[in-house]
């Protein structure tokens, strides 16, 4: 697969883009040859079947691949035509500015409130905290629910609620772009459909890359969808198809991606 | 395809009861072993209070009624004070006034002095609580026998007067005072010492260090250290605290003069040292157990290694910290073979005045007490082992109440 063959959605504007980046865990190249340009304040999906590198993926944006000590990137992640994998880049600036939400919700064992407050504090929030907190809330569509128990403990909150928590939280720092690691595949079908139209209200501010295995939630939420896919010899995962979410579900230009998209992948 | 024989269905059900008998074998084994642990436990407590309690032969060197005409215990505090200065020579009297003056004694403080100075008790025998319950006919005759001028009477050796006491070289009138405070400096600068460098060097292991072999190495021999024979430990002590580093634990670098290095404070550091491979091991379970998706959760809103684990996974470790620190606490309390090499003193009847004094500790006391030849002193070795085993009791108890107070659930 040529990078070149690879189409990209015509647009002016992108928050990130990836250039060759390759990610290898010690000798075994998990993904290989990736070439992303996202665009600001949409969602962009990455879809794919299990193991084919899209968490691993994702997890470079923000460098939280850094805490796997094996781990080890090559080509470039560009935001703002800065390198984040230059040597003068402090990951924790990254993650200041690129924001995640997790697989399962993991709310801080502290109070609601605190949750929201903390991240706030240690990156030297210094207006009211009040506010920011209340608005992070509203931000995530769950003030009208909590607004009374701000200082109880997170875990008494439901799953979805927990989650949504964890998206207060993540924008409170306002960060440019968020990215969530299957972030409803813990939760009911009707939490999800909340997360969803949360994503929705949140992509009028921040831009949003998700990782997904529900192929009907990446028809319903996303903008633009990334296939994924292990290839080659290395069994390595690539992207091989990114394009519009609609041509992707429609007209996909590449024969696995329809098989996949259909369910007649196997 | 190879063709698989079962029982058939005629053989099955006895086939099931076979297999009902052999795990009912099995399961009759471990009970057993259940039950040789605790009747070794139960046998081990009885044997304690065996000797703590019962019957003991005593005479008076000088007769009660002839020093007082009322009986010594109806006496009051002045007429007690009397006594004493009726009945002792003026050097004693005049000694004991100047540690205490007689006028702020208390009551049972004077009677005491009476017993052990003027009237004298002379144990002449000492049973067991065994025999005292079974045997108590026995024991009068044999009493009346031999010690025909002797009284009979049931003794609690364990009371508040021998939590209160200081050491004595008589046993009636010995005490565990000095060695529980002595026990309790030790723990104290223990645990300050091996707290703090402790739950350092987890934190560092567990959330710094990589997965490399001089790593693997370093936990390894952790690991090993933890079961380093105590004795060991106290040679390491003899030579660096009370040898090289005497200036400071002899307390001559504060201005404490005419001292040498067998201190609390070289005990207490043995002691740190040796109880910090358990701190560190007990810290890093509890390091451990915090879930990764904390901090992960910390690292995702932008937070610096130092700052996650100062916010998150410290508060979450800190029950299991502190439950490891009291099981290690427990461990110096009832440590023995390092402090015999640092030299604690075995008879001594002064409080410890701070870090720098001499000191006793209980399992010495009892040690002690052990290896002399009269009985009553096994009797009060009897109470202290009790008063010890309590200790350790409460200490952790009040570990697993704490864990269970805190445990937290992700």
């Amino acid at each position: 697969m040529k990078e070149n063959s690879i189409m990209q959605p015509e647009a002016p504007q992108y928050a990130i883009e990836t250039r060759d980046l390759s990610i290898f865990y010690g000798n075994f190249e998990a993904v290989k040859g990736v070439n992303l340009k996202i665009e600001k304040q949409k969602i962009t999906a990455i879809i794919g079947p299990s193991g084919c590198g899209k968490s691993t993926l994702l997890r470079a944006f923000n460098r939280m691949n850094d805490f796997v000590p094996t781990s080890r990137v090559q080509g470039e992640i560009l935001m703002h035509g800065t390198n984040l994998y230059s040597r003068d880049i402090d990951p924790v600036e990254v993650r200041r500015k690129i924001g995640m939400v997790f697989q399962k919700p993991n709310p801080f064992p502290k109070t609601i409130y605190d949750n929201i407050a903390w991240g706030a504090k240690i990156n030297g929030f210094k207006g009211k905290m009040d506010d920011l907190v209340e608005q992070s809330l509203r931000g995530a569509a769950l003030w009208d629910e909590v607004k009374d128990k701000l200082k109880q403990s997170a875990y008494a909150l439901s799953g979805g609620q927990q989650q949504r928590l964890c998206i207060a939280r993540t924008i409170a720092i306002q960060p440019e772009i968020i990215l969530m690691d299957e972030p409803a595949s813990a939760l009911d079908p009707i939490s999800t459909l909340r997360i969803e139209e949360l994503m929705q209200e949140l992509k009028k501010n921040y831009t949003i890359l998700i990782v997904t295995h529900n192929m009907q939630q990446a028809a319903r939420v996303s903008d633009f969808t990334a296939m994924m896919m292990l290839y080659g010899e290395t069994r390595s995962g690539t992207v091989i198809e990114y394009d519009d979410t609609k041509k992707i579900f429609t007209r996909p230009g590449d024969k696995r991606t329809e098989d996949y998209v259909t369910g007649r992948f196997g | 395809m190879a063709k698989y024989t079962y029982p058939e269905e005629k053989d099955l059900q006895k086939f099931v009861v076979a297999r009902y008998r052999k795990a009912w074998i099995w399961q009759t084994l471990f009970l057993g072993s259940l039950l040789v642990a605790i009747v070794s436990l139960l046998a081990l407590l009885l044997n304690v209070v065996d000797g703590a309690f019962g019957y003991v032969a005593y005479e008076f060197k000088k007769d009660p009624s002839t020093i007082s005409a009322k009986p010594i215990e109806q006496l009051t505090q002045q007429e007690l004070a009397a006594l004493l200065q009726a009945n002792l020579s003026t050097g004693a009297y005049k000694k004991l006034n100047n540690e205490t003056p007689m006028g702020e004694r208390s009551e049972s403080d004077l009677y005491g002095l009476v017993l052990e100075r003027i009237i004298q008790v002379d144990t002449k025998a000492t049973y067991s609580l065994s025999d005292s319950l079974f045997r108590k006919a026995e024991i009068q005759a044999e009493v009346a026998e031999k010690y025909p001028k002797a009284r009979l009477d049931f003794r609690y050796w364990l009371t508040p007067n021998f939590l209160t006491s200081p050491q004595s070289s008589k046993a009636e009138f010995a005490g565990v005072r000095t060695a529980i405070l002595g026990s309790i400096w030790l723990v104290l600068i223990a645990v300050t010492l091996a707290l703090p460098v402790g739950v350092g060097a987890a934190i560092y292991l567990q959330e710094y260090a990589r997965k490399n072999s001089i790593n693997t190495l370093i936990q390894t021999n952790i690991n090993n250290l933890a079961g380093v024979p105590s004795i060991v430990y106290g040679m390491l002590g003899l030579a660096i605290f009370v040898r090289a580093f005497e200036i400071f634990t002899s307390g001559a670098m504060f201005g404490i003069v005419d001292a040498n290095g067998r201190t609390i404070m070289s005990a207490g550091l043995t002691m740190g040292i040796l109880v910090l491979p358990l701190v560190i091991i007990n810290a890093q379970e509890a390091i451990k157990a915090v879930p990764d998706s904390i901090r992960q959760a910390a690292f995702g809103v932008g937070a610096t290694k130092w700052q996650t684990v100062w916010s998150h996974i410290l508060p979450s470790a800190l029950p299991g910290i502190l439950t490891g620190s009291i099981l290690a606490m427990s461990r110096a309390v009832g440590e023995t073979a390092p402090l015999i090499i640092v030299g604690a003193s075995t008879f001594i009847s002064q409080d410890p005045s701070g870090p720098f004094s001499k000191f006793t500790a209980l399992p010495i006391q009892i040690y002690q007490w052990t290896a002399r030849a009269q009985s009553e002193f096994h009797n009060i070795a009897a109470a202290a082992i009790l008063v010890l085993l309590i200790l350790l009791l409460t200490l952790n108890a009040s570990a697993i109440l704490l864990r269970n107070r805190f445990q937290r659930r992700y």
